[in-house]
């Protein structure tokens, strides 16, 4: 193993691991400041047990999330020294942003949160909620400006004197078109992930306790869980397939070989190009004839692509050839160099990202129909589609990190085709010099344990908490009395 | 003023933050089973720190992001360079994190003990370090002509940078017994003032060696100013602790820290980290920064924002300004894990 592999590896699993718990901290903090927002103007209890349950869940998953986030920002310098060197001058900017107007904003409002329940008059409170959960979203704004920079580089130029790429114009950074249809849709997915966690626990809460007793107290208070579940799920579906669509055909324009790969389309189709459904064969790429579609939709391809339904879409060794010629087709030593990405792993990792949202849609659907006109959930199956739906968006969103991630490479910086072609950067440069295999390896190790051991804590605090339900609260007005004990306390 | 400048003095102020506010944070958590003496104690101290410490972690954050967009060289050289004790930290930060949110979620006494332990622990490993990396960067490392760092591990183990993690070491175990002190009542601040009484006096004599080493070695005339301000600092730590007046010693304390940090920039300027290879392969100031529009572009959003997150997070301290005693702490939550 090389520095490179195993520092993409390490990349990869800090990235996707950080990434499975903050698209929950996105959503649930602003439905969590929702449920708080409806105890204040309605006084109802019902929205105080749900805002403090769903609250907890909420801080469970911050802890980690947070604490595997320190990484991300470190980890550029650590392991990719030569992409810093060649970036910073653009990348950085956001990244510091994101710290100073977004990180700083949630963390000191969530330990407001956390601990002001009765130091804090009740409308400054649920502010604080509030300022939390809009730090989470900007917080996310930044890191996708980020992001999408280095896929589709814009507001830059190379600088031949410096040998690195340099800022002409920081409105254009954060105002690319590759962030603005990306953030919607991560902050869309983000939702779909809360709203199935909220709907899902909820549902499987409702179908207890209809079992126990039909006229139990709690159904009323679940039933307005899962259905404000439903409603996000709903409206964060919709926005998820939207953006979906917009990004992919600004994909198809900004990193054909990366849509190219992502259908196994490997030869340039006649005509209008079928989206696959299902693709048998080794996917190496390297031959047409290993690859096998068994179930496409005619012309659906082409729609996706160019929104034309006769459109004509590329296939990925016309594309290679194209690359070649405007990036090179040979590198130092002389090798051919590959600018298809991993097409196993693009081409699963679209189909899943899109299909296990599937189990998002049924459980909407079912919940819609199962409580119309005020009734309670009592299907045991709906218990168990409940059960096996929460972890789908999870899932979801993180194949469609892997595959926008592993879509771009052989680029770290991938080149802009409308823009200025200079400002790119193949991966292989853009690794550490200083960093020894040793190194690598050692903190590869160490972080996947560790990971994987807060990971298990994570899983069984979640699930402990979430089958305690939603317990009897009793709010005490803010008062200055040193004698009382604290409201929360570690 | 020149920009990269300002930002060098910009990054400095960060770190000052960073290390007043997190230092205490450390010191508290080193110092929980000292003065804790049992459970009620121990979470007694642990919850002074519990409204403010993750947003005090952000300034480190921060000064890592503003390291990045203001000086990416320095960031790519200091970063890959330093891996192995970054490594350290960031991993003891990881679990510190974890552990300060978990250990109370569960009412278990073995639980609660495995986390103390790691919230113990995993302040040690940071105090020591964030002063061996400084001092190591005071005093010059390996550097090529390529900016790239050929050290090694073992060559960021030297007297000096040894001394450094000693000196951050004591003055964060000084720090947060004086913040305790300022931050409890009953029986944990009676102990948190017998630390804070000892240790006030042997951060001065450590801090003053290490003081009075990097001027000499490294400084320049200014920085007797500043070695002489952080002196003062910590001999008002020590006076006012010696007569209960908590308030002053704090701020010595903190005075102290942040002159620390105008001395090791004072005596870096204008390197930014120096090459022990050859001074020619030295980053600078203005050889590491970023172009004159990032960092205009930069200052612009740091002028703005700064005040309004100084503005905020002085408002939780305001908010959480009571002190706390073992009678404040309520029962442990109820929640055990099931049995199968």
């Amino acid at each position: 193993m090389e520095v490179l592999e195993l520092a993409r590896w390490q990349f990869g699993i800090t990235t996707v691991y950080h990434f499975i718990l903050v698209p929950l901290t996105i959503g649930l903090s602003t439905m969590v400041a929702i449920l708080q927002t409806a105890w204040v103007r309605t006084g109802n209890d019902k929205y105080l047990r749900l805002t403090k349950f769903y609250g907890k869940l909420l801080l469970i998953n911050f802890a980690l999330g947070v604490a595997t986030g320190i990484v991300q920002e470190f980890q550029f310098g650590m392991n990719w020294a030569e992409y810093s060197r060649f970036v910073g001058d653009v990348f950085g900017a956001p990244l510091a942003m994101e710290a100073l107007a977004a990180f700083f904003l949630e963390s000191t409002f969530l330990g407001l949160w956390i601990f002001g329940w009765d130091k804090l008059p009740k409308k400054v409170h649920l502010a604080t909620v509030w300022a939390f959960a809009i730090g989470s979203i900007l917080s996310a704004y930044f890191i996708i400006a980020a992001n999408s920079w280095m896929q589709h580089p814009v507001g830059a130029e190379f600088n031949e004197e410096t040998g690195r790429a340099e800022m002409t114009d920081i409105w254009a950074v954060l105002t690319n078109n590759t962030t603005l249809v990306a953030f919607p849709h991560v902050i869309a997915t983000a939702f779909l992930v809360a709203g199935t966690f909220v709907a899902g626990i909820a549902v499987w809460w409702m179908v207890k306790k209809s079992r126990e007793d039909r006229n139990h107290a709690d159904l009323g208070m679940y039933r307005t869980a899962a259905r404000f579940g439903a409603v996000v799920m709903l409206v964060s579906g919709i926005g998820v397939v939207v953006t979906g669509d917009i990004q992919a055909k600004l994909m198809f324009e900004q990193q054909p070989i990366k849509m190219a790969a992502a259908e196994g389309l490997v030869a340039t189709p006649v005509g209008p190009a079928p989206f696959s459904l299902f693709t048998i064969g080794n996917l190496a790429g390297d031959d047409p004839d290993s690859v096998h579609h068994i179930l496409e939709i005619p012309y659906f391809l082409s729609y996706m692509a160019t929104g034309d339904w006769e459109g004509e879409v590329k296939g990925l060794d016309e594309l290679q050839e194209i690359y070649a010629e405007r990036y090179g087709a040979v590198d130092e030593n002389g090798e051919e160099i590959e600018y298809r990405p991993n097409l196993a792993v693009t081409y699963w990792s679209f189909r899943l990202m899109i299909g296990l949202a599937v189990f998002s849609a049924a459980l909407c659907v079912a919940i819609f129909w199962f409580t119309r006109k005020g009734r309670a959930i009592d299907q045991e199956w709906m218990s168990k589609l409940a059960l096996i739906s929460l972890p789908m968006p999870f899932l979801a969103a993180s194949f469609g990190w892997i595959f926008t991630e592993m879509g771009r490479q052989p680029f770290v910086v991938a080149p802009n085709p409308t823009g200025s072609d200079q400002v790119m950067l193949m991966t292989t440069f853009g690794v550490s010099d200083a960093t020894s295999v040793g190194e690598v390896a050692t903190s590869l190790v160490a972080f996947t344990v560790i990971y994987a051991v807060l990971g298990i804590f994570w899983y069984r605090l979640i699930q402990r908490y979430a089958s305690e339900g939603a317990a009897h609260v009793t709010y005490e007005e803010p008062s200055d009395d040193s004698d009382r004990p604290m409201s929360f306390a570690y | 003023m020149d920009l990269a400048v300002f930002w060098f003095i910009l990054i400095a102020v960060l770190w000052t933050g960073y290390l007043v506010l997190e230092g205490f944070d450390f010191g508290v958590a080193m110092l929980m089973e000292k003065v804790g003496k049992g459970d009620r104690g121990r979470r007694t101290a642990l919850n002074t720190i519990g409204p403010v410490w993750d947003g005090n972690e952000v300034w480190l954050l921060t000064a890592g992001g503003a390291t990045f967009a203001a000086f990416p060289e320095w960031y790519a050289t200091l970063f890959s360079g330093f891996y192995l004790p970054l490594l350290l930290i960031l991993l003891a930060l990881i679990v510190r994190a974890v552990a300060i949110e978990y250990r109370g979620k569960i009412n278990d006494d073995a639980w609660r003990r495995r986390w103390d332990w790691v919230i113990m622990g995993s302040a040690w490993v940071p105090s020591i370090l964030w002063g061996v990396a400084f001092a190591n960067i005071v005093r010059g490392v390996p550097i090529d002509e390529t900016f790239t760092y050929t050290g090694g591990f073992f060559n960021l183990l030297n007297p000096y940078a040894l001394l450094g993690g000693a000196t951050t070491l004591a003055l964060f175990l000084s720090h947060g017994a004086i913040f305790l002190s300022l931050k409890t009542d009953g029986e944990v601040r009676e102990r948190a003032e017998a630390v804070a009484r000892r240790m006030a006096p042997i951060a001065l004599v450590i801090a003053a060696v290490f003081a009075i080493w990097t001027q000499v070695a490294y400084g320049v005339a200014w920085t007797w100013i500043a070695v002489v301000v952080a002196a003062v600092g910590l001999a008002v730590a020590v006076v006012a602790g010696r007569i209960g007046r908590y308030g002053y010693a704090f701020t010595g304390n903190a005075v102290a820290i942040a002159f620390a940090v105008v001395l090791i920039f004072g005596s870096l300027y204008p390197d930014v980290m120096p090459s022990s290879t050859d001074p020619a392969f030295s980053l600078t100031v203005q050889n590491a920064s970023s172009t004159d529009y990032t960092l205009t572009v930069m200052t612009w959003v740091a002028v703005i924002l700064t005040p309004v997150v100084l503005l905020y997070q002085g408002w939780t301290y305001w908010v959480f300004r009571r002190r706390l005693s073992a009678e404040n702490i309520p029962e442990h939550n109820s929640l055990t894990f099931l049995k199968k």
